[in-house]
């Protein structure tokens, strides 16, 4: 019995590399100023799919969205030992926040009809932890969050234990899900030598596109890719059907509202009575600071 | 998030300055495999791009998964089972399991046993990373040249069954030659092997000192000749690991403590021979030694360099008397000393291996390769080289393993004295450095030996040929720089300083006065040949260059001395042995 197992990953910027150009005026990230690197987590990810697939059979196929260079990341897990990876890219995918990728990689999830989609549990340039979730949604698949350990996946069923921070949950749930793995899960395997000596030569349309600008050349050069099972599939926005209100930047309620450089400083400390109108001032003043509400 | 190749500018530089084309030439027999195994390289760029990619993915291994299992691999060590099993650390079974993902076991294997093909070189380049992560990984990763002694004499079904397990990593293993009374001396073998009466080889014996001989696959020097006591009489069998092989007793190490040393008793255990009788040690374990030399020059390069790094940050950080303690002159000679010693043992290390490369590949294309595709010049050439780089081979592997082990006492031992009371204590790894470092000089042949088969080499003039070649024209370039050449000038000097000391061993017409004086010619032949090589990239990087400077700064008062003590005559060594070394210690 295999598994269809589909892992979505992402190419960030090395943040541990962060420099004083790290953030363009408009409070973007910078992406040019750091090097781009395949997201720690979801290499966790991966690595839980492709034990999977090793222990039960089935495939792993990777998808990213993001500009043509992304592909550097697929190509990665092509060398650690994913089936077939997948780049979605399109221009009017551009400025998508975390609701609108989430949108974009659900349709082509929907494509792909898995059993199990893993992300990883969030992502080192945003932070947010919301992508993966927010796509299990999407699907409508059942989510489990913080994933260090798959101790069972069977007919219809996975049990899975989940870190919630002072303990931990053990859950099992029916198939198909949507899990978001930790770092802690497990360490990733290698890259394989002779798969990098192959599919360091894999490439996607976009990228043939950008090397031989003759179109019928391309193709042909595409063409012969594919046959050696070394193009990588290229998907825009029109292969997944996706409604174009709800990607990019049309579909990305978030934005930027200020950037700031937040120094932490201690000061004195004040103490609030052990009362109910104190726990009401201390709640006040939390919620006026903005360090909750 | 460590990787050991993209943060070794040294390595990073060597790999971009040697021809590492004309060895992937060599390696891919023009580059004819490529139709059969979609991932063989198509060409000499596509093969050079394969070696940077699997160094580059090896330092990830090496420096994120290996080096932080390393201090406690060395605390807890092999544990010999009631059954005779062994139990691993846990971190050299992770790792080993890792390798074998990385697909890295058969590295020098051809591409049908499961292999990759890759040069000698380019496999000494992972030793070294691998060391420097944790030197006993070395012993189980450092031993392919089984592999490869089994691909290069064993009949084709022994290979098939053998090779593809060994190249996934599923079975690791052993070389099975020492014994309590033949250590040096492999002649000595006791060990029988003989047919029994349904024609099955089978090994009876103790072998002593046997680095993984808990692996799956021992290869075992044993007589099948009982009527002749030398190494004529000795044969190899190949063996997968069975019931009649026990492992009665992991030694107790100074060092290298994820390395089982195991002591192996064969009662009747069946094998098969490998290749023919009687060459076992003449061809085969020679042959299997000489891989194995150039092996243990980089497990000590990596010791040497892990040792280094760590003396390098201390002295930068470590403040005394108001500032770092690199800014002692004191300080900064131990940290130049160190610097160049681990760039020359890399320099005669990868040298070496190059040339093995060039060495074994012409024999391969030649013996193997499809001889129809080569002209007549080619061949002529073919055989030339081989033939060429044979004799260099004779001298610059044990040079490479005499320099590159000696270097890993001195670095881990002034590295300590950098650290001080930290570095004694085992908050460092420098203290495991320094014990890891002490074999390196003594397994695969003694410092001395090393020195006795490389002096052959010093005096027959192959060394002096090796240096006039490279003095001849710059890798890169068609003539040396002003610069340089005035380095260059300082080479010849030293040339006609060994000119004269060889003349004069050679006059002396005395094996005692040559042995005697070995060691000194070796050196001598050591620091100009590291010199030449040191001229040679000082031609294409402004670095090299303050180095070659600094080396023969350092080497040709050095060299005067030892030609004046090479001169001198003086045999009170021998002569006065019994005065001078006093009587042996009487116990009671």
């Amino acid at each position: 019995m295999g598994f269809n197992c589909v892992v979505c990953v992402k190419q960030v910027p090395d943040t541990k590399r962060i420099t004083a150009n790290a953030m363009k005026d408009d409070g973007t990230v910078n992406r040019a100023a750091l090097p781009a690197i395949f997201n720690p987590e979801d290499m966790h990810a991966l690595e839980e799919a492709l034990a999977i697939r090793d222990q039960h059979g089935g495939t792993v196929t990777v998808v990213t969205m993001g500009l043509p260079t992304a592909c550097d990341v697929l190509r990665e897990s092509l060398f650690r030992g994913a089936d077939r990876a997948i780049l979605i890219t399109d221009r009017r995918a551009a400025a998508s926040d975390t609701l609108a990728t989430s949108y974009i990689l659900s349709c082509a999830v929907k494509k792909l009809n898995p059993d199990i989609v893993f992300c990883g549990r969030q992502a080192i340039d945003g932070d947010t932890a919301q992508t993966g979730p927010q796509l299990a949604q999407k699907l409508g698949f059942t989510l489990i969050t913080y994933v260090e350990n798959i101790s069972e996946v069977g007919l219809n069923r996975i049990v899975a234990k989940r870190n919630v921070g002072n303990g931990w949950e053990v859950v099992a749930a029916a198939l198909p899900v949507c899990v978001t793995v930790m770092d802690t899960a497990n360490s990733p395997r290698p890259q394989a030598a002779k798969r990098i000596m192959k599919f360091k030569k894999a490439r996607s349309k976009a990228e043939v596109a950008k090397a031989i600008t003759d179109a019928a050349a391309a193709e042909a050069a595409c063409g012969e890719l594919a046959g050696k099972g070394l193009l990588i599939d290229t998907w825009t926005l029109d292969d997944i059907a996706a409604d174009l209100a709800w990607c990019g930047r049309n579909g990305s309620p978030t934005k930027v509202h200020k950037i700031q450089s937040v120094v932490l400083t201690g000061g004195e400390y004040k103490e609030y009575p052990n009362s109910d109108a104190g726990v009401a001032e201390l709640v006040g003043s939390l919620i006026s600071e903005h360090t909750i509400g | 998030m460590a990787n050991f190749y993209t943060d070794n500018d040294d390595m990073q530089f060597l790999v971009q300055h040697m021809d590492l084309a004309r060895v992937a030439g060599v390696m891919e027999e023009g580059f004819r495999f490529h139709k059969e195994f979609d991932f063989a390289p198509a060409d000499a760029a596509d093969a050079v791009d394969n070696y940077q990619r699997i160094l580059a993915s090896m330092g990830q291994v090496a420096g994120d998964d290996i080096a932080p299992t390393a201090a406690d691999t060395d605390e807890v060590g092999n544990t010999l089972n009631a059954d005779g099993s062994v139990t691993r650390p846990a971190g050299i079974d992770r790792a080993i399991k890792l390798l074998g993902q990385a697909q890295v076991m058969g590295f020098t294997l051809p591409y049908r046993y499961g292999g990759l093909n890759c040069p000698a070189l380019v496999y000494s380049m992972t030793n070294e990373m691998i060391s420097r992560a944790d030197a006993s990984l070395m012993n189980i990763y450092g031993l392919q040249g089984i592999a490869e002694t089994i691909n290069a004499f064993a009949s084709e079904d022994i290979k098939q069954y053998y090779l593809p397990r060994m190249a996934s990593g599923e079975w690791t293993g052993a070389m099975v030659l020492t014994e309590p009374d033949a250590g040096s001396d492999l002649q000595a073998v006791k060990t029988r092997c003989f047919q029994d009466e349904n024609g099955q080889w089978v090994v009876n014996g103790v072998k002593r000192f046997i680095t993984n001989g808990c692996g799956e696959v021992l290869l075992v020097l044993a007589r099948s000749e009982p009527e002749i006591s030398d190494g004529r009489g000795l044969s190899c069998i190949v063996m997968e690991r069975n019931p009649k092989v026990k492992v009665r007793r992991l030694e107790n190490k100074l060092g290298i403590h994820g390395s089982p040393t195991c002591e192996i008793f064969f009662d009747n255990a069946p094998g098969q021979l490998m290749g023919e009788r009687q060459r076992g040690l003449i061809t085969y374990v020679m042959s299997l030694m000489n891989g194995a030399r150039i092996g243990i020059a980089a497990q000590a390069l990596g010791i040497g360099e892990a040792a280094y790094r760590v003396a390098r940050d201390y002295a930068h950080s470590r403040k005394q008397f108001d500032t770092a303690i690199e800014n002692f002159p004191a300080v900064r000679e131990l940290l130049v000393d160190m610097s160049l010693d681990v760039q020359a043992a890399r320099a005669i290390t990868y040298h070496a291996s190059f040339c093995v490369d060039l060495e074994l590949g012409a024999l391969k294309r030649l013996e193997l390769g499809d001889q129809s595709t080569l002209t007549a010049d080619e061949k002529k050439q073919l055989r030339a080289d081989s033939r060429k780089y044979k004799g260099y081979n004779k001298l610059l592997t044990p040079m490479a393993k005499y320099y590159a082990s000696e270097m890993s006492m001195r670095v881990s031992n002034q590295s300590m004295a950098v650290l001080g009371g930290s570095g004694y204590m085992k908050d460092y790894s420098v203290e495991r450095n320094l014990r890891d470092a002490r074999i390196t000089t003594i397994y695969e042949g003694t410092s001395q030996l090393q020195v006795v088969a490389a002096v052959a080499g010093v005096i027959s003039g192959t060394c002096k040929d090796v240096i006039e070649e490279m003095l001849a024209k710059p890798t890169k370039l068609d003539a040396w720089p002003a610069d340089v050449a005035s380095l260059v000038e300082h080479v010849r000097y030293g040339l006609g300083i060994l000119d004269e000391a060889v003349a004069f061993v050679k006059a002396q017409n005395s094996n005692v006065y040559r042995d005697l004086y070995a060691r000194k010619l070796v050196d001598i032949g050591l620091y100009l040949v590291l010199a030449s090589l040191f001229c040679d990239y000082a031609t294409v990087n402004e670095k090299k260059k303050a180095v070659a400077r600094r080396w023969l700064a350092d080497k040709l008062p050095l060299i005067a001395a030892l030609k004046a003590q090479i001169l001198s005559g003086d045999k009170s060594i021998v002569d006065d042995f019994e005065t001078l070394a006093g009587p042996v210690p009487v116990t009671e």
